[in-house]
Protein backbone atom coordinates (compact mmCIF):
# COMPACT_ATOMS: atom_id res chain seq x y z
CA UNK A 1 0.00 0.00 0.00
CA UNK A 2 2.80 2.45 0.79
CA UNK A 3 4.29 1.60 -1.80
CA UNK A 4 1.83 2.47 -4.31
CA UNK A 5 1.39 5.42 -2.54
CA UNK A 6 5.07 6.65 -3.43
CA UNK A 7 4.69 5.25 -7.10
CA UNK A 8 1.69 7.37 -7.44
CA UNK A 9 3.50 10.22 -5.98
CA UNK A 10 6.16 10.03 -7.97
CA UNK A 11 4.21 10.80 -10.59
CA UNK A 12 3.52 14.41 -11.16
CA UNK A 13 7.46 15.16 -11.90
CA UNK A 14 7.79 12.58 -14.42
CA UNK A 15 4.87 14.71 -16.17
CA UNK A 16 6.87 17.82 -15.94
CA UNK A 17 9.88 16.29 -17.40
CA UNK A 18 7.35 15.75 -19.96
CA UNK A 19 6.24 19.07 -20.57
CA UNK A 20 9.38 20.63 -20.76
CA UNK A 21 10.81 17.89 -23.49
CA UNK A 22 7.38 18.43 -25.37
CA UNK A 23 8.02 22.23 -25.73
CA UNK A 24 7.83 23.24 -29.62
CA UNK A 25 6.21 20.30 -30.71
CA UNK A 26 4.77 21.21 -34.06
CA UNK A 27 7.99 20.61 -35.45
CA UNK A 28 9.39 17.31 -34.40
CA UNK A 29 5.97 15.92 -34.93
CA UNK A 30 5.75 17.00 -38.44
CA UNK A 31 9.11 15.14 -38.89
CA UNK A 32 8.73 12.47 -36.97
CA UNK A 33 5.31 11.97 -39.15
CA UNK A 34 6.89 12.49 -42.36
CA UNK A 35 10.14 10.29 -41.43
CA UNK A 36 8.04 7.51 -40.92
CA UNK A 37 7.25 6.34 -44.53
CA UNK A 38 10.27 8.20 -45.93
CA UNK A 39 12.68 6.32 -44.02
CA UNK A 40 11.03 3.04 -44.56
CA UNK A 41 11.26 3.78 -48.20
CA UNK A 42 14.90 4.49 -48.50
CA UNK A 43 15.19 1.15 -46.04
CA UNK A 44 13.52 -1.06 -48.90
CA UNK A 45 15.98 0.95 -51.57
CA UNK A 46 19.16 0.31 -49.69
CA UNK A 47 18.31 -3.47 -49.77
CA UNK A 48 17.59 -4.01 -53.13
CA UNK A 49 20.12 -1.78 -53.36
CA UNK A 50 22.86 -3.82 -51.39
CA UNK A 51 21.68 -6.72 -53.26
CA UNK A 52 21.81 -5.76 -56.33
CA UNK A 53 25.52 -4.54 -55.94
CA UNK A 54 26.87 -7.86 -55.17
CA UNK A 55 25.54 -9.80 -57.92
CA UNK A 56 27.35 -13.34 -56.31
CA UNK A 57 25.60 -12.77 -53.51
CA UNK A 58 22.44 -12.46 -55.72
CA UNK A 59 22.71 -15.80 -57.82
CA UNK A 60 23.83 -17.80 -54.24
CA UNK A 61 20.29 -16.34 -53.12
CA UNK A 62 18.72 -17.87 -56.16
CA UNK A 63 20.40 -21.21 -56.33
CA UNK A 64 19.19 -21.19 -52.39
CA UNK A 65 15.97 -21.20 -53.90
CA UNK A 66 15.91 -23.51 -56.92
CA UNK A 67 18.20 -26.17 -56.18
CA UNK A 68 16.18 -27.91 -53.23
CA UNK A 69 13.24 -28.18 -55.27
CA UNK A 70 15.61 -29.40 -58.76
CA UNK A 71 16.59 -32.28 -55.94
CA UNK A 72 12.91 -32.97 -54.62
CA UNK A 73 12.11 -33.32 -58.49
CA UNK A 74 15.01 -35.57 -59.79
CA UNK A 75 14.54 -38.03 -56.29
CA UNK A 76 10.76 -38.54 -57.85
CA UNK A 77 11.69 -39.25 -61.18
CA UNK A 78 14.81 -41.77 -60.12
CA UNK A 79 12.07 -43.61 -57.50
CA UNK A 80 9.78 -43.66 -59.89
CA UNK A 81 12.24 -45.15 -63.07
CA UNK A 82 13.31 -47.80 -60.07
CA UNK A 83 9.94 -48.68 -59.62
CA UNK A 84 9.17 -49.05 -63.27
CA UNK A 85 11.80 -51.35 -64.01
CA UNK A 86 11.11 -53.51 -61.17
CA UNK A 87 7.64 -53.52 -61.86
CA UNK A 88 7.67 -54.22 -65.28
CA UNK A 89 4.46 -53.17 -65.84
CA UNK A 90 4.05 -49.69 -64.41
CA UNK A 91 5.34 -47.70 -67.28
CA UNK A 92 8.91 -45.36 -66.81
CA UNK A 93 9.49 -41.71 -67.53
CA UNK A 94 10.89 -42.05 -71.01
CA UNK A 95 7.74 -44.16 -71.87
CA UNK A 96 5.81 -41.57 -70.33
CA UNK A 97 7.47 -39.23 -71.86
CA UNK A 98 6.90 -40.38 -75.18
CA UNK A 99 3.19 -41.08 -74.97
CA UNK A 100 2.82 -37.16 -73.48
CA UNK A 101 4.54 -35.81 -76.16
CA UNK A 102 1.86 -38.05 -78.41
CA UNK A 103 -0.81 -36.80 -76.37
CA UNK A 104 -0.29 -33.21 -76.10
CA UNK A 105 0.27 -32.84 -80.17
CA UNK A 106 -3.30 -32.98 -80.31
CA UNK A 107 -5.06 -32.40 -77.33
CA UNK A 108 -8.46 -31.22 -78.98
CA UNK A 109 -9.28 -34.15 -81.09
CA UNK A 110 -13.26 -35.60 -80.83
CA UNK A 111 -13.31 -39.06 -81.98
CA UNK A 112 -17.46 -39.64 -81.15
CA UNK A 113 -18.38 -39.37 -77.31
CA UNK A 114 -15.98 -41.06 -75.40
CA UNK A 115 -12.76 -40.67 -77.11
CA UNK A 116 -11.59 -37.03 -76.89
CA UNK A 117 -8.40 -35.54 -76.57
CA UNK A 118 -7.57 -34.43 -73.09
CA UNK A 119 -7.68 -30.85 -73.52
CA UNK A 120 -11.72 -31.49 -73.79
CA UNK A 121 -11.28 -33.72 -70.91
CA UNK A 122 -9.43 -31.09 -68.53
CA UNK A 123 -12.40 -28.48 -69.87
CA UNK A 124 -15.43 -30.57 -69.27
CA UNK A 125 -14.37 -31.24 -66.09
CA UNK A 126 -13.52 -27.47 -65.34
CA UNK A 127 -16.78 -26.29 -66.56
CA UNK A 128 -18.10 -28.72 -64.07
CA UNK A 129 -16.26 -27.49 -61.08
CA UNK A 130 -16.92 -23.94 -62.24
CA UNK A 131 -20.50 -24.32 -62.33
CA UNK A 132 -21.12 -26.44 -58.96
CA UNK A 133 -18.72 -23.83 -57.74
CA UNK A 134 -20.25 -20.80 -59.19
CA UNK A 135 -23.89 -21.92 -57.68
CA UNK A 136 -21.92 -22.82 -54.31
CA UNK A 137 -20.76 -19.08 -54.12
CA UNK A 138 -24.35 -17.83 -55.25
CA UNK A 139 -26.25 -19.46 -52.18
CA UNK A 140 -23.30 -20.29 -49.74
CA UNK A 141 -22.09 -16.76 -49.59
CA UNK A 142 -25.14 -14.92 -48.85
CA UNK A 143 -25.86 -17.72 -46.53
CA UNK A 144 -22.63 -16.69 -44.56
CA UNK A 145 -23.38 -13.37 -44.16
CA UNK A 146 -27.32 -13.96 -42.41
CA UNK A 147 -25.77 -16.77 -40.21
CA UNK A 148 -22.72 -14.50 -39.53
CA UNK A 149 -25.15 -11.32 -39.14
CA UNK A 150 -28.09 -13.29 -37.11
CA UNK A 151 -27.68 -15.29 -33.97
CA UNK A 152 -30.86 -16.99 -34.33
CA UNK A 153 -30.29 -18.28 -37.38
CA UNK A 154 -26.90 -19.59 -36.74
CA UNK A 155 -28.17 -21.70 -33.87
CA UNK A 156 -30.60 -22.61 -36.24
CA UNK A 157 -28.73 -23.90 -38.78
CA UNK A 158 -25.53 -25.08 -36.99
CA UNK A 159 -26.78 -28.38 -36.24
CA UNK A 160 -27.59 -29.30 -40.03
CA UNK A 161 -24.02 -28.21 -41.12
CA UNK A 162 -22.19 -29.84 -38.69
CA UNK A 163 -24.58 -33.10 -39.63
CA UNK A 164 -23.98 -32.65 -43.28
CA UNK A 165 -20.27 -31.62 -43.54
CA UNK A 166 -18.42 -34.49 -42.52
CA UNK A 167 -20.00 -36.49 -45.36
CA UNK A 168 -18.21 -37.29 -48.53
CA UNK A 169 -19.75 -35.29 -51.12
CA UNK A 170 -20.00 -38.64 -53.76
CA UNK A 171 -22.90 -40.35 -50.83
CA UNK A 172 -24.68 -37.60 -52.42
CA UNK A 173 -24.39 -38.79 -56.24
CA UNK A 174 -27.40 -40.93 -55.92
CA UNK A 175 -29.62 -38.77 -54.91
CA UNK A 176 -28.12 -36.05 -58.01
CA UNK A 177 -28.88 -38.53 -60.38
CA UNK A 178 -32.18 -39.35 -59.05
CA UNK A 179 -32.95 -35.63 -59.33
CA UNK A 180 -31.17 -34.43 -62.43
CA UNK A 181 -31.88 -38.16 -64.52
CA UNK A 182 -28.52 -36.93 -66.16
CA UNK A 183 -25.17 -38.03 -65.31
CA UNK A 184 -23.68 -34.72 -65.95
CA UNK A 185 -25.65 -32.61 -63.61
CA UNK A 186 -25.18 -35.21 -60.90
CA UNK A 187 -21.20 -34.42 -61.04
CA UNK A 188 -21.73 -31.17 -61.09
CA UNK A 189 -24.12 -31.29 -57.63
CA UNK A 190 -21.29 -32.80 -55.70
CA UNK A 191 -19.13 -30.81 -56.50
CA UNK A 192 -21.79 -27.70 -54.98
CA UNK A 193 -22.47 -29.75 -51.89
CA UNK A 194 -18.39 -29.63 -51.44
CA UNK A 195 -17.97 -26.46 -52.18
CA UNK A 196 -20.71 -24.95 -50.17
CA UNK A 197 -19.87 -25.50 -46.70
CA UNK A 198 -16.26 -23.70 -46.41
CA UNK A 199 -17.86 -21.04 -47.74
CA UNK A 200 -20.65 -20.45 -45.96
CA UNK A 201 -18.52 -21.33 -42.45
CA UNK A 202 -15.69 -18.97 -43.43
CA UNK A 203 -17.76 -15.43 -44.60
CA UNK A 204 -20.09 -16.78 -41.30
CA UNK A 205 -16.49 -16.63 -39.38
CA UNK A 206 -15.44 -13.13 -41.07
CA UNK A 207 -18.82 -11.39 -40.43
CA UNK A 208 -18.30 -12.73 -36.46
CA UNK A 209 -15.32 -11.32 -36.54
CA UNK A 210 -15.81 -7.72 -37.85
CA UNK A 211 -13.94 -5.56 -35.42
CA UNK A 212 -16.94 -4.21 -33.40
CA UNK A 213 -14.99 -0.43 -33.64
CA UNK A 214 -16.05 -0.38 -37.46
CA UNK A 215 -19.47 -1.06 -36.72
CA UNK A 216 -19.30 1.41 -33.86
CA UNK A 217 -18.16 3.92 -36.57
CA UNK A 218 -21.00 2.62 -38.70
CA UNK A 219 -24.01 3.52 -35.97
CA UNK A 220 -22.05 7.10 -35.42
CA UNK A 221 -22.17 7.92 -38.86
CA UNK A 222 -25.43 6.81 -38.99
CA UNK A 223 -24.87 4.65 -42.08
CA UNK A 224 -28.04 2.72 -43.70
CA UNK A 225 -28.02 -0.97 -43.49
CA UNK A 226 -27.51 -1.32 -46.95
CA UNK A 227 -24.03 0.76 -47.11
CA UNK A 228 -22.67 -0.93 -43.63
CA UNK A 229 -23.01 -4.04 -46.07
CA UNK A 230 -21.51 -2.43 -49.05
CA UNK A 231 -18.59 -0.05 -47.58
CA UNK A 232 -18.11 -1.75 -44.29
CA UNK A 233 -19.12 -5.23 -44.14
CA UNK A 234 -18.22 -6.54 -47.50
CA UNK A 235 -14.64 -5.08 -47.70
CA UNK A 236 -14.23 -6.83 -43.77
CA UNK A 237 -15.62 -9.93 -44.86
CA UNK A 238 -13.90 -10.74 -48.44
CA UNK A 239 -10.43 -12.30 -47.04
CA UNK A 240 -12.20 -14.56 -45.14
CA UNK A 241 -14.44 -15.26 -47.95
CA UNK A 242 -11.53 -15.76 -50.26
CA UNK A 243 -10.13 -18.79 -47.37
CA UNK A 244 -13.54 -19.96 -47.93
CA UNK A 245 -13.68 -20.39 -52.23
CA UNK A 246 -9.87 -21.00 -51.88
CA UNK A 247 -10.40 -24.21 -49.55
CA UNK A 248 -13.81 -25.29 -51.73
CA UNK A 249 -12.04 -24.91 -54.85
CA UNK A 250 -9.22 -27.70 -53.73
CA UNK A 251 -11.62 -30.02 -52.56
CA UNK A 252 -13.73 -29.58 -55.61
CA UNK A 253 -10.87 -30.88 -57.35
CA UNK A 254 -10.16 -33.54 -55.24
CA UNK A 255 -14.12 -34.70 -55.97
CA UNK A 256 -14.87 -34.16 -59.44
CA UNK A 257 -12.01 -36.84 -60.77
CA UNK A 258 -13.82 -39.16 -58.32
CA UNK A 259 -17.46 -38.26 -59.50
CA UNK A 260 -16.65 -38.27 -63.40
CA UNK A 261 -14.97 -42.08 -62.47
CA UNK A 262 -18.78 -42.87 -61.17
CA UNK A 263 -20.80 -40.80 -63.59
CA UNK A 264 -18.56 -40.96 -67.21
CA UNK A 265 -18.92 -38.92 -70.44
CA UNK A 266 -15.60 -36.29 -70.92
CA UNK A 267 -13.92 -35.36 -68.30
CA UNK A 268 -10.29 -36.42 -66.56
CA UNK A 269 -11.85 -38.76 -64.06
CA UNK A 270 -13.60 -40.20 -66.46
CA UNK A 271 -10.50 -40.48 -69.03
CA UNK A 272 -8.60 -41.44 -66.17
CA UNK A 273 -10.73 -44.54 -66.04
CA UNK A 274 -11.19 -45.55 -69.58
CA UNK A 275 -7.51 -45.42 -69.85
CA UNK A 276 -7.52 -47.86 -67.02
CA UNK A 277 -9.97 -49.73 -69.24
CA UNK A 278 -7.93 -49.51 -72.07
CA UNK A 279 -4.86 -50.46 -69.97
CA UNK A 280 -2.64 -47.45 -70.73
CA UNK A 281 -0.73 -46.91 -67.78
CA UNK A 282 1.18 -44.41 -68.95
CA UNK A 283 -1.88 -42.40 -69.60
CA UNK A 284 -3.09 -42.40 -66.44
CA UNK A 285 0.83 -41.37 -64.91
CA UNK A 286 -0.33 -38.48 -67.03
CA UNK A 287 -3.25 -37.50 -66.28
CA UNK A 288 -2.15 -37.60 -62.27
CA UNK A 289 0.71 -34.77 -63.70
CA UNK A 290 -2.21 -32.74 -65.38
CA UNK A 291 -4.64 -32.96 -62.66
CA UNK A 292 -1.50 -31.74 -60.05
CA UNK A 293 -0.66 -29.11 -62.22
CA UNK A 294 -4.52 -27.76 -63.00
CA UNK A 295 -5.19 -27.84 -58.92
CA UNK A 296 -2.04 -25.71 -58.48
CA UNK A 297 -2.96 -23.46 -60.78
CA UNK A 298 -6.29 -22.95 -59.62
CA UNK A 299 -5.04 -22.40 -56.03
CA UNK A 300 -2.16 -19.99 -57.07
CA UNK A 301 -5.14 -17.82 -59.19
CA UNK A 302 -7.08 -17.57 -56.33
CA UNK A 303 -4.45 -16.88 -53.88
CA UNK A 304 -3.16 -14.11 -56.34
CA UNK A 305 -6.46 -12.48 -56.15
CA UNK A 306 -6.90 -13.18 -52.52
CA UNK A 307 -3.63 -11.62 -51.60
CA UNK A 308 -4.99 -8.19 -54.21
CA UNK A 309 -8.35 -8.24 -52.77
CA UNK A 310 -7.48 -8.36 -48.85
CA UNK A 311 -6.85 -5.11 -47.11
CA UNK A 312 -4.51 -6.86 -44.79
CA UNK A 313 -1.86 -7.63 -47.33
CA UNK A 314 -1.46 -4.18 -48.79
CA UNK B 1 -23.45 30.47 -20.72
CA UNK B 2 -26.91 29.61 -22.64
CA UNK B 3 -28.68 26.80 -22.14
CA UNK B 4 -26.81 23.28 -22.40
CA UNK B 5 -26.51 21.19 -24.98
CA UNK B 6 -26.14 17.94 -23.70
CA UNK B 7 -28.19 17.13 -20.20
CA UNK B 8 -27.59 14.33 -18.15
CA UNK B 9 -30.07 13.81 -15.57
CA UNK B 10 -30.11 10.61 -12.65
CA UNK B 11 -28.17 8.48 -15.10
CA UNK B 12 -27.07 5.07 -13.53
CA UNK B 13 -25.84 2.24 -15.68
CA UNK B 14 -25.56 -1.06 -14.92
CA UNK B 15 -24.35 -4.57 -16.59
CA UNK B 16 -25.47 -8.20 -16.34
CA UNK B 17 -21.85 -9.53 -15.42
CA UNK B 18 -20.98 -13.04 -14.50
CA UNK B 19 -21.65 -12.91 -10.82
CA UNK B 20 -24.16 -10.67 -10.86
CA UNK B 21 -25.63 -7.18 -11.35
CA UNK B 22 -22.64 -5.14 -11.84
CA UNK B 23 -23.26 -0.93 -11.05
CA UNK B 24 -20.26 1.00 -13.19
CA UNK B 25 -22.19 4.43 -12.92
CA UNK B 26 -24.40 6.08 -10.69
CA UNK B 27 -26.12 9.76 -9.93
CA UNK B 28 -24.65 11.48 -12.90
CA UNK B 29 -26.00 15.18 -13.46
CA UNK B 30 -24.05 16.79 -16.08
CA UNK B 31 -24.84 19.56 -18.83
CA UNK B 32 -22.92 20.30 -21.02
CA UNK B 33 -22.81 23.81 -22.45
CA UNK B 34 -22.16 25.55 -25.92
CA UNK B 35 -18.53 25.35 -27.17
CA UNK B 36 -17.07 24.52 -23.51
CA UNK B 37 -14.59 21.74 -23.47
CA UNK B 38 -15.39 18.92 -20.62
CA UNK B 39 -12.77 16.62 -19.69
CA UNK B 40 -14.06 13.18 -17.90
CA UNK B 41 -10.50 12.15 -15.32
CA UNK B 42 -10.59 9.33 -13.32
CA UNK B 43 -8.76 6.19 -12.49
CA UNK B 44 -9.04 3.18 -15.18
CA UNK B 45 -12.53 1.37 -14.31
CA UNK B 46 -13.92 4.25 -13.34
CA UNK B 47 -16.92 4.22 -16.10
CA UNK B 48 -15.66 7.30 -17.93
CA UNK B 49 -15.70 5.76 -21.49
CA UNK B 50 -19.14 4.50 -20.23
CA UNK B 51 -20.36 7.98 -19.91
CA UNK B 52 -19.15 8.72 -22.64
CA UNK B 53 -20.60 5.61 -24.67
CA UNK B 54 -23.53 7.24 -23.32
CA UNK B 55 -23.66 10.43 -24.26
CA UNK B 56 -22.75 8.92 -28.28
CA UNK B 57 -25.53 6.45 -27.75
CA UNK B 58 -23.69 3.45 -28.41
CA UNK B 59 -25.32 1.92 -24.84
CA UNK B 60 -28.44 3.54 -23.32
CA UNK B 61 -28.75 3.96 -19.49
CA UNK B 62 -30.05 1.51 -17.31
CA UNK B 63 -32.00 4.39 -15.93
CA UNK B 64 -31.91 8.41 -16.46
CA UNK B 65 -32.23 10.63 -18.81
CA UNK B 66 -29.90 11.83 -21.39
CA UNK B 67 -31.03 14.91 -23.61
CA UNK B 68 -29.44 16.18 -26.47
CA UNK B 69 -30.96 19.99 -28.08
CA UNK B 70 -33.91 19.23 -25.72
CA UNK B 71 -34.60 15.22 -27.12
CA UNK B 72 -33.46 12.02 -25.84
CA UNK B 73 -30.24 10.25 -26.91
CA UNK B 74 -32.15 7.23 -28.12
CA UNK B 75 -28.60 5.80 -30.15
CA UNK B 76 -25.90 7.21 -32.48
CA UNK B 77 -26.25 9.78 -34.41
CA UNK B 78 -23.33 12.10 -36.50
CA UNK B 79 -24.56 15.19 -35.04
CA UNK B 80 -23.07 13.30 -31.72
CA UNK B 81 -19.59 12.37 -33.87
CA UNK B 82 -16.88 9.98 -31.56
CA UNK B 83 -13.14 9.91 -32.02
CA UNK B 84 -12.61 6.76 -30.91
CA UNK B 85 -9.01 5.88 -29.37
CA UNK B 86 -7.98 3.73 -32.11
CA UNK B 87 -8.80 5.86 -34.65
CA UNK B 88 -10.95 3.37 -36.09
CA UNK B 89 -10.46 4.14 -39.93
CA UNK B 90 -11.43 2.00 -42.20
CA UNK B 91 -8.70 0.46 -44.05
CA UNK B 92 -9.99 -0.21 -47.36
CA UNK B 93 -10.80 3.31 -47.80
CA UNK B 94 -7.80 6.42 -48.53
CA UNK B 95 -8.19 9.08 -45.57
CA UNK B 96 -10.14 10.92 -48.39
CA UNK B 97 -12.51 8.31 -48.30
CA UNK B 98 -12.61 7.70 -44.64
CA UNK B 99 -13.43 11.45 -44.16
CA UNK B 100 -16.11 11.47 -47.29
CA UNK B 101 -17.94 8.56 -45.83
CA UNK B 102 -19.00 10.55 -43.01
CA UNK B 103 -19.45 13.99 -45.05
CA UNK B 104 -21.57 12.06 -47.65
CA UNK B 105 -23.85 10.47 -44.78
CA UNK B 106 -24.71 14.26 -43.01
CA UNK B 107 -24.70 16.56 -46.51
CA UNK B 108 -25.23 14.37 -49.53
CA UNK B 109 -28.74 15.00 -49.73
CA UNK B 110 -28.34 18.80 -49.81
CA UNK B 111 -25.08 19.35 -51.33
CA UNK B 112 -23.26 18.73 -54.95
CA UNK B 113 -20.33 16.66 -55.34
CA UNK B 114 -17.78 19.14 -55.75
CA UNK B 115 -19.47 20.97 -52.68
CA UNK B 116 -18.69 17.44 -50.58
CA UNK B 117 -15.35 17.38 -51.90
CA UNK B 118 -14.27 20.52 -50.63
CA UNK B 119 -15.57 19.88 -47.19
CA UNK B 120 -13.52 16.79 -47.01
CA UNK B 121 -10.06 18.60 -48.47
CA UNK B 122 -10.76 21.51 -45.89
CA UNK B 123 -11.12 19.01 -42.91
CA UNK B 124 -7.92 16.74 -43.85
CA UNK B 125 -6.41 20.61 -44.88
CA UNK B 126 -7.48 22.18 -41.01
CA UNK B 127 -5.13 19.10 -38.85
CA UNK B 128 -2.74 19.03 -42.41
CA UNK B 129 -2.84 16.43 -43.73
CA UNK B 130 -3.98 17.64 -47.02
CA UNK B 131 -0.59 15.87 -48.20
CA UNK B 132 -2.33 12.58 -47.88
CA UNK B 133 -5.43 12.59 -49.00
CA UNK B 134 -5.43 9.43 -51.45
CA UNK B 135 -3.08 7.26 -48.62
CA UNK B 136 -4.35 3.89 -47.21
CA UNK B 137 -4.57 4.24 -43.02
CA UNK B 138 -0.91 2.01 -42.91
CA UNK B 139 0.72 3.59 -44.99
CA UNK B 140 0.52 6.93 -42.56
CA UNK B 141 1.79 7.05 -38.49
CA UNK B 142 -0.38 6.47 -35.58
CA UNK B 143 -0.52 10.29 -35.08
CA UNK B 144 -1.50 11.30 -38.53
CA UNK B 145 -4.28 8.20 -38.34
CA UNK B 146 -5.71 10.14 -35.54
CA UNK B 147 -5.54 13.46 -37.04
CA UNK B 148 -7.76 11.58 -39.77
CA UNK B 149 -10.09 10.77 -37.59
CA UNK B 150 -10.39 13.91 -35.82
CA UNK B 151 -10.57 15.33 -39.21
CA UNK B 152 -13.87 12.52 -40.03
CA UNK B 153 -15.13 13.81 -37.13
CA UNK B 154 -15.07 17.56 -37.56
CA UNK B 155 -15.90 17.36 -40.82
CA UNK B 156 -19.64 16.08 -39.76
CA UNK B 157 -19.63 19.25 -38.23
CA UNK B 158 -21.30 17.78 -34.86
CA UNK B 159 -23.31 19.67 -32.23
CA UNK B 160 -20.85 17.76 -29.79
CA UNK B 161 -17.78 15.93 -30.65
CA UNK B 162 -16.66 13.04 -28.28
CA UNK B 163 -13.38 11.98 -28.09
CA UNK B 164 -12.55 8.75 -26.06
CA UNK B 165 -8.95 8.95 -25.08
CA UNK B 166 -7.98 10.41 -28.85
CA UNK B 167 -3.61 10.50 -27.92
CA UNK B 168 -4.12 7.80 -25.70
CA UNK B 169 -2.32 5.18 -28.41
CA UNK B 170 0.61 8.00 -29.10
CA UNK B 171 3.84 8.74 -28.02
CA UNK B 172 4.05 11.62 -25.74
CA UNK B 173 6.06 14.08 -28.38
CA UNK B 174 3.14 13.42 -31.23
CA UNK B 175 0.75 13.63 -28.37
CA UNK B 176 1.85 16.99 -27.40
CA UNK B 177 1.54 18.32 -30.83
CA UNK B 178 -2.05 16.76 -31.36
CA UNK B 179 -2.93 18.22 -28.36
CA UNK B 180 -2.12 21.83 -30.08
CA UNK B 181 -3.27 20.73 -32.75
CA UNK B 182 -6.89 20.06 -31.41
CA UNK B 183 -6.55 23.24 -29.45
CA UNK B 184 -6.18 25.30 -32.59
CA UNK B 185 -9.33 23.14 -34.58
CA UNK B 186 -11.02 23.88 -31.59
CA UNK B 187 -10.67 27.89 -31.35
CA UNK B 188 -11.23 27.85 -35.00
CA UNK B 189 -14.21 25.69 -35.08
CA UNK B 190 -16.03 26.43 -31.58
CA UNK B 191 -16.79 23.10 -31.09
CA UNK B 192 -18.17 21.40 -28.30
CA UNK B 193 -15.86 18.98 -26.92
CA UNK B 194 -16.12 16.27 -24.52
CA UNK B 195 -13.27 14.40 -23.65
CA UNK B 196 -12.36 11.07 -21.71
CA UNK B 197 -8.18 10.98 -20.56
CA UNK B 198 -6.33 9.70 -18.46
CA UNK B 199 -4.01 13.01 -18.46
CA UNK B 200 -4.21 15.45 -16.04
CA UNK B 201 -1.59 17.86 -18.21
CA UNK B 202 -3.94 17.26 -21.41
CA UNK B 203 -6.85 18.28 -19.26
CA UNK B 204 -5.97 21.13 -18.01
CA UNK B 205 -4.51 22.33 -20.96
CA UNK B 206 -7.69 21.87 -23.44
CA UNK B 207 -10.48 21.63 -20.86
CA UNK B 208 -13.06 24.56 -19.86
CA UNK B 209 -13.98 22.16 -17.23
CA UNK B 210 -12.54 19.22 -16.07
CA UNK B 211 -15.59 16.69 -14.45
CA UNK B 212 -13.69 13.83 -12.33
CA UNK B 213 -14.70 10.47 -11.20
CA UNK B 214 -14.67 8.44 -8.42
CA UNK B 215 -13.21 5.09 -8.26
CA UNK B 216 -15.63 2.34 -9.84
CA UNK B 217 -17.78 0.25 -8.89
CA UNK B 218 -20.60 2.49 -9.00
CA UNK B 219 -18.61 5.57 -9.64
CA UNK B 220 -20.42 9.14 -9.93
CA UNK B 221 -18.76 12.35 -10.35
CA UNK B 222 -16.46 13.53 -7.38
CA UNK B 223 -15.21 16.77 -8.09
CA UNK B 224 -15.55 19.63 -10.95
CA UNK B 225 -12.90 22.27 -11.62
CA UNK B 226 -13.02 25.25 -13.59
CA UNK B 227 -10.42 25.55 -15.46
CA UNK B 228 -10.34 29.23 -16.12
CA UNK B 229 -6.83 30.22 -18.42
CA UNK B 230 -7.62 32.45 -20.99
CA UNK B 231 -7.81 30.38 -24.94
CA UNK B 232 -5.67 31.15 -27.22
CA UNK B 233 -3.44 28.92 -24.66
CA UNK B 234 0.23 28.57 -25.18
CA UNK B 235 1.85 25.19 -23.51
CA UNK B 236 5.40 26.81 -23.07
CA UNK B 237 4.19 29.80 -21.16
CA UNK B 238 1.43 27.91 -19.26
CA UNK B 239 4.30 25.69 -18.07
CA UNK B 240 5.31 28.69 -15.71
CA UNK B 241 2.35 29.56 -14.93
CA UNK B 242 1.46 29.60 -11.29
CA UNK B 243 -2.33 28.81 -12.32
CA UNK B 244 -1.72 26.27 -14.44
CA UNK B 245 0.04 24.65 -11.97
CA UNK B 246 -2.32 25.28 -9.76
CA UNK B 247 -4.99 23.44 -11.00
CA UNK B 248 -3.12 20.69 -12.14
CA UNK B 249 -2.41 20.13 -8.14
CA UNK B 250 -6.19 20.33 -7.66
CA UNK B 251 -6.59 17.58 -9.87
CA UNK B 252 -3.75 15.44 -8.81
CA UNK B 253 -4.84 15.81 -5.03
CA UNK B 254 -8.22 14.53 -6.23
CA UNK B 255 -6.79 11.49 -8.02
CA UNK B 256 -3.69 10.86 -5.46
CA UNK B 257 -5.27 11.82 -2.31
CA UNK B 258 -9.25 11.43 -2.53
CA UNK B 259 -9.27 8.71 -4.68
CA UNK B 260 -5.88 7.04 -4.76
CA UNK B 261 -6.96 3.29 -5.99
CA UNK B 262 -6.25 0.45 -3.91
CA UNK B 263 -3.60 -1.76 -5.42
CA UNK B 264 -5.81 -4.43 -7.25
Amino acid sequence: MGAVALLKLAEPPARAERELSSVRPEPVEGQGSSAGPFDAAQGERSLAEASATRPGERLREVLRVVIPPLFGIALLIGIWALVAIKSGNIPGPDKTWAAALKLFADPFYRNGPNDQGIGWNVLSSLQRVGIGFGFAALIGIPMGFVLGRFTFMNRMFEPIISLLRPVSPLAWLPIGLLVFQKADPAATWTIFICSIWPMILNTAEGVRRVPQDYLNVARVLGLPEAKVITRILFPAVLPYTLTGIRLSIGTAWLVIVAAEMLTGGVGIGFWVWDEWNNLKVEHIVIAIFVIGIVGLTLETLLLTLAKRFSYEAR
Amino acid sequence: MNKPIVKIENVCQTFNARSGKFTALRDINLDIRPREVVSLIGHSGCGKSTLLNLIAGLTLPSSGLLLCDNREIAGPAPERAVVFQNHSLLPWMTCFENVMLGVEQVFGRKEGKPKLKARVEAALAMVHMEHALHKFPHEISGGMKQRVGIARAFAMEPKILLMDEPFGALDALTRAALQDELNGVMAKTGATVVMVTHDVDEAVLLSDRIVMMTNGPAATIGEIVDVQLERPRDRLALAHDSRFAGYRAAVFEFLYRKQLKKAA
